[in-house]
C-alpha cells in the first residue's frame, strides 16, 4: 500500500475505486458479475452470517458463477437476520432476510441465475445520504 | 413481472395472506402464473397504509389494498398494463396522486447519517471507506481550515452529544481548544453501558473509519496529537475490526506523523474497559483508562481543562463521531436543516422489546414515537395493545400512549419525564407490569453504581426495597411518597449523572402509571399478572376432569385430588411456577 502524500493523492484513491477499479481487476466480464454483501456485524454472525457467507462463496463458486461475496456491517433488520444484498449486473440491489443456508440455495438458483425474486425480501425502508 | 406483497406483521394482521393467495390463483386463472411471480415480503415501514403491494419492474405503489382488489390489480395492470388509480398512494399535503415508489422517499422515515456506511462497504477495506468520500473531510480541514474555523462550523452545524447528556459538541470542542497545555488528548467513549443498545458497536463494527476520521478531525480543531478509544472488552469484533482499521489508516498514512504531507500529526490507542456502566460516565471512564477505580469525581473541573492524565481531553460518544465527517462534507447549513429548533440531524435508535421490527434505525429528530413504533417498528407484537416505551435505557422513563405524538428530540424527552439517553427504546405492551419494570431497572443501577456517593448506593437500595415490597404485596400507601421523596432526593444529590437519573423508571411510572401502583399497593393485585406473589393459581372445579396430569407435575406437590375428582391447589405450598397451567389440557386452571 503507497502512502497518501496529499489530499490530490486521496482524492486520486477515492476515483479510482468509484469507478469500479477494484471490480474490474477481479474479473474478466465485470459486466456480468453478480455482487452479495452479507451482514456481519455481531447480531448477524450471532445468527448464522459466516455460515451463509462460507456458503454462498463456495456455492457460487462450485455452481460456476462469478461473483463478488463481500461483508459488510448491520444493515439494521435484526428482526431478519441473517441479511444479505444482492445486486445483480446492470439491476438495483435486493435485500433478503433470514438467510440460511437452505434460503442462500434458492436465491442462488432462482435470484442469482434466473433473475426470479424469491420470498422473504426486505423493502429497503431508510434513505442514505451518499 | 413480479408482484411484491407486504408480508410484515402489520400487514399480515390486515389480510395480506389472503391477498397473496387471491393474486396467486387469479393469476393462475388466466394462466399467467409462469410469467408473473407473487413475492411476499419483509416490512416496508409504511404500515399506517398497508397492506402494500408493490408491482416490478414498474414501481407501481399500491396501498391499502384487500384481497378483493387482488382481482383488478391482476386484470388491469397485470393483463391490460394500467395503474389501478384508486389504489395508489396519496400524497396528503399536496393530494397528488404518487405511483411509482421511487417518487415516494418521504414514506422512508428513516434517514442514514452516521449509519450510512453500514451496511454498505466493507469495514474490513479502507478503500471501500475512502470510496465513500473517506478521510476527504479531513484532508480538506488540515490542508485549507484553520481549528477555529472548523470548531465555528461544528458549532454552527448545532451537533448535539449522542452519548446522551446531548451537550453541544462544538462548545465542547472550543473549550478543549482554548485550554493551553502541552498534551491534550481525543477519547471516544465507546463504553455504550445502556442495556438493549447497540448503535456504538454497530458502528465500530460496520464504519470503523468513520470514527477513526472524526477523531483526527477533532485532535486537529483542539490541538492534540493523541486519540484513545475507550471500549468494552465484550465487544471483540468491534476491535477486531478497530484494529484492522488503525493498522489500515497507519499503513495509508492517514493517521500518524504528516498526515497528507501537512504538520499535522495524529495517532490512536486501544484502551479497553471491563464493562461498568459507570465508565460511561466521562470521569469515571477517564479514571478507568488511567488504570484507577472507574469512579466519578465533581465536575468541575471538566475534562476539557484537566481530564486524562491530568491533561485537557475532549470525549465524545462513537454515534456524535460517526456524524462529523458527513457534516464538514456537506455543510452545517445541510446537518441544521434536519431535526427539530434545538437538536439538529438524526439519532440512532435500537428498538427492542415486544415490537414486530426488532431493529437498528436512525430517524431525523423529531420524528414522533408513533412513527418510531408503529410504521418502522412494525406495530406491537402478536397484536397486543401498546403500553409504554422506555427510552434512554436504565436511567430514562417509561413513556405511555399520551406521549406516542411527541416529536422525539432532547428537550421533549426530558420535558415528558424521561430522556434521549443512547438511544435505547424498549417498548412494553399490556402483559407487562410497570412496577416491576422499575424495580427491575432499579436492580440494574443498584449493581451498577460505583458506591462512591451516598445518595446512588444507599438510595437506590433503599429505593429498590421499597418497590421489592411492593411487588410482593407488602407495600403501604405511604411507601409511593417516600419513593417519590426519595427519588427526588437521589436526583437532586448524586455525584454523576448515573444517581441522578437512575431514579427516572420510577418516577415516571408512578406518574404514568399511578392506578398500577395502587392496584398493588391497595387491592393486592398485579393487574399485569406479572407479579407472583400478587397471584393465585386456582383450580376452576367444573372444568377439571381430575387427569392428575396438574399434580404429577408440580414440583412442591401443592396439589391434591382424587382421579376423576376436581384437584385443589393449595396457596401455602404453592410457588407459583406455572407448570401445572401449562400441563393442563382443559383450561381448569386460571391466575387469580
Amino acid at each position: 500500500m503507497e502512502k497518501v502524500k496529499s489530499l490530490a493523492d486521496l482524492k486520486k484513491i477515492s476515483e479510482s475505486f468509484k469507478k469500479g477499479i477494484d471490480l474490474r481487476e477481479k474479473s474478466s466480464h465485470p459486466d456480468d458479475i453478480v455482487q452479495v454483501k452479507v451482514a456481519m456485524a455481531t447480531c448477524g454472525i450471532a445468527s448464522g452470517a459466516k455460515e451463509t457467507m462460507e456458503y454462498l462463496s463456495s456455492e457460487l463458486e462450485k455452481r460456476g458463477i462469478e461473483a463478488i461475496v463481500t461483508q459488510t456491517g448491520c444493515m439494521g433488520y435484526c428482526y431478519a437476520e441473517p441479511t444479505i444484498e444482492v445486486t445483480l449486473p446492470g439491476q438495483n440491489p435486493v435485500v433478503y432476510g433470514e438467510v440460511d443456508i437452505r434460503k442462500a440455495d434458492e436465491i442462488i438458483e432462482k435470484y442469482i441465475k434466473t433473475g426470479e425474486l424469491v420470498n422473504g425480501i426486505i423493502p429497503q425502508n431508510y434513505e442514505t445520504i451518499d | 413481472m413480479h408482484l411484491l406483497v407486504c408480508g410484515g406483521t402489520g400487514c399480515r394482521a390486515s389480510e395480506s395472506a389472503g391477498i397473496e393467495a387471491k393474486l396467486k390463483s387469479e393469476l393462475e386463472k388466466r394462466s399467467l402464473d409462469q410469467s408473473v411471480q407473487v413475492i411476499s415480503t419483509g416490512c416496508f415501514g409504511f404500515c399506517e397504509k398497508g397492506p402494500i403491494v408493490k408491482v416490478m419492474p414498474d414501481n407501481t405503489f399500491y396501498t391499502q389494498v384487500t384481497p378483493a382488489d387482488a382481482e383488478t390489480i391482476v386484470a388491469e395492470h397485470v393483463v391490460k398494463g394500467r395503474r389501478v388509480e384508486s389504489l395508489i398512494y396519496t400524497d396528503p399535503s399536496s393530494k397528488e396522486k404518487v405511483e411509482e415508489s421511487a417518487k415516494m422517499g418521504f414514506y422512508k422515515k428513516q434517514l442514514r447519517i452516521a449509519l450510512r456506511n453500514c451496511g454498505f462497504i466493507n469495514p474490513e477495506n479502507v478503500d471501500e471507506y475512502i470510496a465513500r468520500d473517506g478521510y476527504l473531510a479531513l484532508g480538506n480541514i488540515i490542508t485549507g481550515m484553520k481549528p477555529q474555523e472548523a470548531i465555528e462550523i461544528m458549532k454552527e452545524s448545532g451537533l448535539r452529544g449522542r452519548g446522551g447528556a446531548g451537550f453541544p459538541t462544538g462548545l465542547k470542542w472550543d473549550l478543549t481548544a482554548r485550554t493551553e497545555a502541552d498534551q491534550k488528548y481525543v477519547v471516544c467513549n465507546a463504553d455504550e453501558g445502556d442495556p438493549g443498545a447497540f448503535m456504538d458497536r454497530s458502528i465500530l463494527e460496520g464504519d470503523p473509519h468513520s470514527v477513526l476520521e472524526a477523531m483526527a478531525i477533532c485532535g486537529y480543531c483542539i490541538g492534540s496529537d493523541k486519540g484513545l478509544i475507550y471500549i468494552r472488552a465484550e465487544y471483540p469484533l468491534a476491535i477486531e475490526r478497530l484494529k484492522i482499521a488503525l493498522s489500515q489508516a497507519r499503513e495509508y498514512g492517514l493517521l500518524g506523523n504528516n498526515i497528507m504531507g501537512t504538520e499535522f500529526s495524529f495517532d490512536i490507542e486501544l484502551r479497553y474497559g471491563a464493562g461498568a456502566f459507570v465508565c460511561g460516565e466521562e470521569t469515571a471512564l477517564i479514571h478507568s483508562m488511567e488504570g484507577l477505580r472507574g469512579e466519578p469525581t465533581l465536575k468541575p473541573p471538566f475534562p476539557s481543562e484537566s481530564g486524562y492524565n491530568g491533561k485537557p481531553t475532549n470525549v465524545n460518544n462513537v454515534e456524535t463521531l460517526a456524524n462529523i465527517p458527513v457534516i464538514y462534507l456537506k455543510g452545517a447549513k445541510w446537518f441544521s436543516s434536519i431535526g427539530t429548533e434545538k437538536s439538529k440531524g438524526t439519532k440512532v435508535f435500537a428498538l427492542a422489546g415486544k415490537i414486530n421490527n426488532v431493529g437498528l434505525i436512525e430517524v431525523p429528530m423529531g420524528t414522533t414515537l408513533r412513527e418510531v413504533i408503529f410504521e418502522i417498528g412494525g406495530g406491537i407484537k402478536d397484536g397486543k395493545k401498546f403500553k409504554s416505551v422506555q427510552t434512554g435505557g436504565p436511567s430514562g422513563g417509561c413513556l405511555t400512549e399520551k406521549h406516542l405524538d411527541t416529536p422525539i428530540d432532547f428537550d421533549n424527552l426530558i420535558a415528558a419525564g424521561s430522556m434521549m439517553g443512547s438511544g435505547g427504546m424498549i417498548v412494553m405492551d399490556e402483559d407487562d407490569c410497570m412496577v416491576s419494570m422499575a424495580r427491575y431497572y432499579l436492580e440494574f443501577t443498584v449493581e451498577e453504581s460505583c458506591g462512591k456517593c451516598a445518595p446512588c448506593r444507599i438510595g437506590n437500595k433503599r429505593l429498590h426495597e421499597l418497590l421489592d415490597h411492593i411487588c410482593k404485596g407488602n407495600g403501604k400507601l405511604e411507601d409511593l411518597d417516600r419513593l417519590v421523596n426519595m427519588s427526588n432526593v437521589i436526583k437532586d444529590t448524586s455525584l454523576c449523572g448515573l444517581g441522578q437519573s437512575s431514579p427516572n423508571p420510577v418516577l415516571s411510572t408512578i406518574n404514568n402509571f399511578k392506578d398500577e401502583y395502587d392496584a398493588h399497593v391497595t387491592d393486592k393485585k398485579c393487574p399485569a399478572g406479572q407479579c407472583r406473589d400478587l397471584m393465585e393459581y386456582f383450580i376452576i372445579e367444573e372444568n377439571c376432569v381430575g387427569c392428575t396430569a396438574c399434580a404429577r407435575v408440580c414440583p412442591v406437590a401443592a396439589i391434591t385430588g382424587e382421579r376423576k375428582e376436581p384437584h385443589l391447589i393449595n396457596p401455602a405450598i404453592c410457588i407459583k411456577c406455572g407448570a401445572c397451567m401449562e400441563k393442563c389440557k382443559f383450561d381448569a386452571i386460571i391466575i387469580q
